[in-house]
C-alpha cells in the first residue's frame, strides 16, 4: 500500500512539468532544457519577485509561508489582475520541508502522529519542497478526501485506502481558483478539515483518519457570486487585488509578462537571485518567529481594535496576533509594534466585519477608519 | 513609421478573416475567438475558413451546452479498467481538442461554473483530472471558438472565458455577398510555421497599453493579447517588425470590442489636446528626460484611437451586460420554457434509496461494487455449481447509486425603479436600500436581483440579474433622476428580463416601484393619455405571460391610476407612501416565498 502512494506522489509532482508534454506545438529548445534542468515544481511559473505591485497579495502569502497557522489566503480582485500568478510564483520560494520517506501526508518526523507504516518505522527522512495542491473545481469527492483503491481492489481483492488531495495538501498550500464556484459538497468538505487539521474518512468500509494541516488559498472574483461565510471565516488574511491605474505600471507589467512568454528560461534566471534572497528571508523569518515577543499592550490594542470593528468570535483577534508577530519577524524585529500590528490589521479583519449592505463603503475603508482613530490620536 | 490610413474602414468580413488567420498562426497564444453571430452561412463560411488554416489533421471538438463535467474533463474508462485490472482514463472533449479547435456553441448560456473548466484549462494548457480516483493531466493545447448567439438585451457569454479569447469579431452585420467578395483573399494567407513572431518596440507596447486603458480596459490580458496580435499580424505581412499598421489591427480585433467607455473623440481638435494633455499627465514623470518619446507615444495612442473608434458600436457601453435597452416587436420568445427534474449540473453520487426515480450513474455502480467482486466471486464459487457460467461483475442493490443534481429553480426579482422627477428622489434611495437588503441575504438563498429604471424617454437595464452584492452596489451608484415616467417602457423592459429569466428555468418576479403617473409613451412622446393606454398594454401583457409581479406605490399620496395599472398586472398593489427600505424588503420577502410555494 505503502509503495503504490509513494509513486502516485511522485506521478503528482510531474504535474509542473506540462511544458515537456507533447502538445501540438512542440516545446521550444530553451522550454525543453529548462525542464530539463529543474524539474521542481516551481520550473515554468513567473517569479515571484518579478510580479509588479500586488504588494496586499504578495506581503499576505509571505506571511502565511512563514506562519502557517496563519490560516490561509483569500485573494479577490478582478479579471485579469494576475491573482493565480501570484498564487502559483510563491511555489518558487517556498522554503523545503523535511518529511518522512514514504509517508503519504509528507510528516514531520519529528513530530508525526500519523500511523501510517513509514511513520511507524521512521526509517528515513527527506527535505523536500514545500507543495502547492490544486483543487480544479472539476475534482470529485474521492479524489478530495481519499477512497478505496481501486487498481488494488481489481487487481488483489483487497480494501486499500488511497489518499487524496487533502492528504497530500497537508504541510503545504492547497490552492482553488475561483473559489467562489466551487461545488457546495466540496466546500463543506473543506470547512470541517480546515478548522479541524485532521481528514476523517468514513466511507466503503474504510476508516481512515490522517493528518490535514494545509493553508488554504483561494482566488475569485466576487462579481462571479459571494462566498459563504463559513468559508470566509477559514480564510486567516484576505487581499484585494487590483489592476494598476497608471500607465507605466501596466506598461512594465506587459513589457515583462511578454519577455517571460518569450524566454522563460533567461527571464527566470534573471529573477533567480532575488527569489533565493526571498526564500532566505522567509526562512530567518521562520527561525526568528519563537521568540518574537508579543507585549501586553499590543495584545491589548488588538483586542480594542476587534471590538471597536465588531468582529464575530476570537479568531479575528488570534489572526491578527499571528500575523503581525509573523510581519515582526519579515521585518526582522525582535517584538512586535503598534506598526506591525497596523500594517497588517486590514489584511485580518476586512472580511470579518459584519455585513452592512446600507453602509456604502467598503469593508477596507471602515477597518482603516478605526484604524486610524486608534492609532492616530 | 508608416502611417495607417483609418479613412478606410476595412468591413466586418475582412476583419473576420484577419482574426482566423492570426487564430490558425498561434492558437494557443491568442486563446480563440468570440464570435458575435447568429447560426448561419455567414457563420459557417468562417469556421470552415478558420478550420481550413489549421495543420491537416488537427482536431476539432465541439462542446455541446450540455456536456456532462465528466465528459468534458474526463474520468475512469470502466470497460478498460476491468479489462486490464489498471486505471484507465478515458479522454475527456478537452484533452481531446488538444492541438486543434474547441468550438463552443451557444456560449452564452454557459454558466459561470461550467466555463471555468474550459478557462482553467486554457490557463494551465492541460486538463487536471481528479476525478473517479484518477488524478491525470493531460495536455490540452488548443484555442476555443466560442459562438455569441445572444439577441441584443440577452447575457453575454461567462466573463471567465471571454477574458481568455483574445479575438473578438461580430459577424451580424455581414451577408453572403461579403463572403464572396473576401473568398478570394483567404489565397494569400499564409499558414502555420514556428511561432517566431517579429518583437515590438516598447513605443507600440506603451501605445497598445495606454489605448487600452482610454477604452477603460481594467484587465490585463487585453493589452497583452493585443501585443501578440499586433506581433502575430507583423508575421503575417512578412515584416520584420511591429509597425504602426500592426497595433491599428490589434487594437481593432482586441482592444475596441471590450471597451466599457468611449474615448474622448480625437477628432475634434479640442478633445485631442485634452488627451493629449491626460497622457501627458500620466506618462509625468518620466516626460522630463524623455520628452520626444512620451510626445510619440501620446500621437500614436491617439492614431489607434482614432482607428479603432470607428468600429465600436453605434449604442454604448456600459460595463457588465448592462446596456440601454431600445425594444422592438421582434425581440419575442427565444424558444420555449425547459425545466425538467434532471436538467442542472452534477453535484455528486449518493446510494440510490429503493423507490429512487433519478437516473443510474453506472460507473458510480460499477466503481461501487468493483472491490467486492473477489470476495463475492469467492463466495458464490462455494455455493454453486462450477459450470455454472458467472456474470463478469457480480452487482448487488447496494451498489446502486444515482446523481444528484443541483435544483437550480432559484428565483430572480426584477425590480423596475421609477427615477423620473415625479418620484422624489429620496425613493430611489430607498429602493436602492431595499436591493442592497435582499442582496446581501442573497448568497444565502440563491436568488438574483435585477435593476431596470426608468425616466425621461426610455428605460434601461442598470444590473442584469445577478448575485454579486458588489457589482449591484456600483450600478445602483449610478442611477441618476429626473424627467418623465416612461412607464410603459418600464414594465416593457422588465418583462424582457423575467422572460430570459423564465428561459433559464428560473422563477421572476416583477417588483414595480413607481407613483403611477405615466406621462411619456414609447415613441418618447409626452402625453398623459397616450402614456397610461400604453402602461395598461404593457401591464397586460405581464399578466397574459403569467409572471408574478407585485406594484408598490411610492408617492405621498396614492394614485387611483397605479391601482389599475397593479390591477391590470395581475399584482398585487402595496401603498407605500412612509416606507423605507426594511419595509419595502419586508413586502417582497413575503411575496417571494409565495411565489416559491406556488
Amino acid at each position: 500500500m505503502v509503495l503504490d502512494q509513494v509513486t502516485g506522489g511522485a506521478h503528482a509532482d510531474s504535474e509542473s512539468n506540462c511544458l515537456s508534454d507533447s502538445g501540438a506545438q512542440q516545446p521550444t529548445a530553451g522550454e525543453q532544457a529548462l525542464s530539463a534542468m529543474r524539474p521542481g515544481p516551481a520550473s515554468s511559473e513567473f517569479p515571484f519577485s518579478a510580479i509588479v505591485g500586488q504588494d496586499e497579495l504578495k506581503l499576505a502569502l509571505v506571511l502565511v509561508a512563514i506562519d502557517p497557522s496563519i490560516g490561509g489566503v483569500l485573494a479577490l480582485g478582478d479579471r485579469g489582475t494576475g491573482k493565480s500568478t501570484s498564487v502559483r510564483a510563491l511555489a518558487s520560494v517556498l522554503p523545503p520541508i523535511t518529511t518522512v520517506v514514504g509517508c503519504p501526508y509528507n510528516c514531520d518526523p519529528s513530530q508525526s502522529t500519523c500511523d501510517c507504516e513509514a511513520c511507524q518505522n521512521k526509517l528515513a527522512t527527506k527535505v523536500a519542497p514545500m507543495r502547492i495542491v490544486d483543487l480544479p473545481l472539476g475534482a470529485t469527492e474521492d479524489r478530495v478526501v481519499g477512497a478505496l483503491n481501486i487498481e488494488r481492489a481489481l487487481v488483489d481483492g483487497v480494501k486499500a485506502f488511497e489518499p487524496g488531495l487533502l492528504a497530500r495538501a497537508n504541510r503545504g498550500f492547497l490552492y482553488i481558483d475561483e473559489v467562489n464556484l466551487l461545488e457546495d459538497h466540496l466546500v463543506d468538505l473543506l470547512i470541517d478539515v480546515a478548522a479541524s487539521g485532521e481528514n476523517v474518512v468514513e466511507r466503503e468500509g474504510l476508516s481512515v483518519r490522517h493528518p490535514s494541516r494545509f493553508v488554504l488559498v483561494g482566488s475569485g472574483n466576487p462579481e462571479e457570486g459571494e462566498l459563504r461565510p463559513q468559508l470566509l471565516d477559514r480564510f486567516g488574511l484576505s487581499a484585494h487585488v487590483t489592476t494598476p491605474a497608471d500607465l507605466d505600471t501596466r506598461v512594465e507589467i506587459v513589457l515583462r509578462r511578454d519577455r517571460f512568454e518569450r524566454a522563460r528560461l533567461a527571464f527566470i534566471g534573471e529573477w533567480q537571485a532575488s527569489e533565493v534572497a526571498l526564500r532566505e528571508r522567509i526562512l530567518a523569518a521562520r527561525l526568528l518567529l519563537p521568540t518574537i515577543e508579543s507585549p501586553k499592550a499590543v495584545i491589548a490594542k488588538a483586542a480594542q481594535l476587534c471590538l471597536q470593528l465588531g468582529t464575530d468570535g476570537l479568531r479575528g483577534e488570534l489572526t491578527l496576533l499571528r500575523a503581525a508577530r509573523s510581519f515582526a519577524a519579515f521585518q526582522g524585529d525582535g517584538a512586535v509594534r503598534d506598526d506591525h500590528l497596523r500594517h497588517v490589521a486590514t489584511l485580518c479583519l476586512r472580511h470579518r466585519l459584519r455585513r452592512n449592505p446600507l453602509d456604502d463603503s467598503g469593508s477596507s475603508v471602515r477597518v482603516e477608519r478605526v484604524l486610524a482613530e486608534l492609532f492616530d490620536r | 513609421m508608416t502611417t495607417a490610413a483609418p479613412a478606410i474602414q476595412p468591413s466586418a468580413w475582412a476583419d473576420a478573416v484577419l482574426a482566423a488567420a492570426i487564430l490558425a498562426l498561434d492558437p494557443e497564444g491568442i486563446g480563440g475567438c468570440v464570435v458575435r453571430a447568429p447560426a448561419g452561412p455567414v457563420r459557417d463560411a468562417w469556421l470552415a475558413l478558420a478550420c481550413s488554416l489549421l495543420p491537416a489533421g488537427s482536431p476539432t471538438r465541439r462542446l455541446p451546452l450540455n456536456t456532462t463535467v465528466d465528459r468534458m474533463l474526463g474520468g475512469l474508462d470502466l470497460s478498460a479498467t476491468l479489462a486490464s485490472g489498471r486505471r484507465v482514463l478515458e479522454k475527456g472533449v478537452l484533452a481531446s481538442a488538444n492541438g486543434g479547435f474547441l468550438i463552443v456553441p451557444m456560449a452564452e448560456r454557459w454558466s459561470a461554473a461550467a466555463a471555468a473548466h474550459i478557462a482553467s484549462t486554457l490557463d494551465r494548457r492541460q486538463v487536471t483530472v481528479e476525478r473517479d480516483g484518477l488524478q491525470e493531466r493531460t495536455p490540452a493545447r488548443f484555442a476555443v471558438i466560442a459562438f455569441d448567439e445572444g439577441m441584443p438585451d440577452e447575457n453575454r457569454p461567462p466573463h471567465t472565458l471571454m477574458e481568455r479569447l483574445a479575438l473578438h469579431i461580430d459577424l451580424r452585420s455581414c451577408s453572403q455577398a461579403d463572403i464572396a467578395d473576401c473568398r478570394a483573399v483567404d489565397g494569400s494567407i499564409d499558414r502555420h510555421g514556428p511561432v517566431d513572431a517579429p518583437m515590438a518596440d516598447t513605443p507600440i507596447i506603451k501605445a497598445l497599453c495606454a489605448t487600452s486603458l482610454a477604452f477603460g480596459i481594467e484587465s490585463l490580458r487585453p493589452p497583452l493579447f493585443a501585443l501578440t496580435v499586433a506581433r502575430l499580424n507583423a508575421k503575417l505581412c512578412g515584416r520584420s517588425t511591429v509597425t504602426e499598421a500592426d497595433a491599428v489591427i490589434a487594437a481593432r480585433l482586441v482592444l475596441a470590442p471590450r471597451a466599457t467607455t468611449v474615448p474622448a473623440n480625437p477628432g475634434s481638435p479640442d478633445d485631442q489636446s485634452e488627451a493629449q494633455e491626460a497622457q501627458k499627465e500620466q506618462a509625468g514623470d518620466q516626460s522630463e528626460s524623455a520628452d520626444d518619446d512620451t510626445v510619440d507615444v501620446t500621437s500614436l495612442t491617439d492614431r489607434l484611437i482614432s482607428a479603432a473608434s470607428a468600429t465600436l458600436p453605434a449604442n454604448l457601453l456600459r460595463t457588465d451586460g448592462a446596456k440601454s435597452v431600445s425594444r422592438t416587436a421582434s425581440d419575442g420568445k427565444v424558444g420555449a420554457e425547459r425545466r425538467t427534474l434532471l436538467r442542472g449540473r452534477v453535484t455528486g453520487v449518493q446510494p440510490a434509496s429503493r423507490a429512487c426515480k433519478a437516473r443510474l450513474n453506472v460507473l458510480a455502480t460499477l466503481r461501487a461494487a468493483a472491490p467486492w467482486q473477489r470476495v463475492r466471486r469467492a463466495e458464490e464459487g462455494s455455493t454453486r455449481n462450477n459450470f455454472q457460467s458467472s456474470p463478469r461483475v457480480r452487482i448487488r442493490r447496494d451498489d446502486f447509486r444515482v446523481n444528484s443534481y443541483k435544483h437550480q429553480s432559484g428565483s430572480t426579482i426584477i425590480f423596475a425603479v421609477d427615477a423620473s422627477g415625479s418620484s422624489a428622489l429620496h425613493r430611489l434611495s430607498e429602493a436602492k436600500g431595499a436591493v442592497e437588503l435582499l442582496l446581501a441575504e442573497c448568497y444565502a438563498r440563491r436568488d438574483n436581483v435585477a435593476l431596470v429604471s426608468f425616466r425621461g424617454a426610455t428605460s434601461e437595464v442598470l444590473l442584469a440579474p445577478s448575485r454579486s452584492l458588489a457589482r449591484a452596489k456600483r450600478c445602483l451608484a449610478e442611477i441618476p433622476g429626473g424627467g418623465g415616467t416612461p412607464l410603459a417602457a418600464g414594465i416593457e423592459t422588465a418583462m424582457s428580463i423575467a422572460e430570459s429569466v423564465r428561459r433559464k428555468g428560473d422563477a421572476p418576479l416583477i417588483v414595480l416601484m413607481t407613483d403611477g403617473r405615466a406621462n411619456v409613451a414609447r415613441s418618447g412622446q409626452g402625453g398623459r393619455a397616450g402614456a397610461e393606454a400604453e402602461a395598461i398594454a404593457a401591464a397586460r401583457d405581464v399578466r397574459f405571460a403569467r409572471i408574478a409581479a407585485l406594484l408598490i406605490d411610492t408617492s405621498p399620496r396614492p394614485h387611483p391610476f397605479a391601482a389599475v395599472v397593479a390591477d391590470e398586472l395581475g399584482a398585487r398593489y402595496f401603498p407605500l407612501p412612509h416606507a423605507d427600505a426594511a419595509a419595502i424588503s419586508n413586502v417582497i420577502e413575503r411575496e417571494r416565498v409565495g411565489l416559491q410555494g406556488r
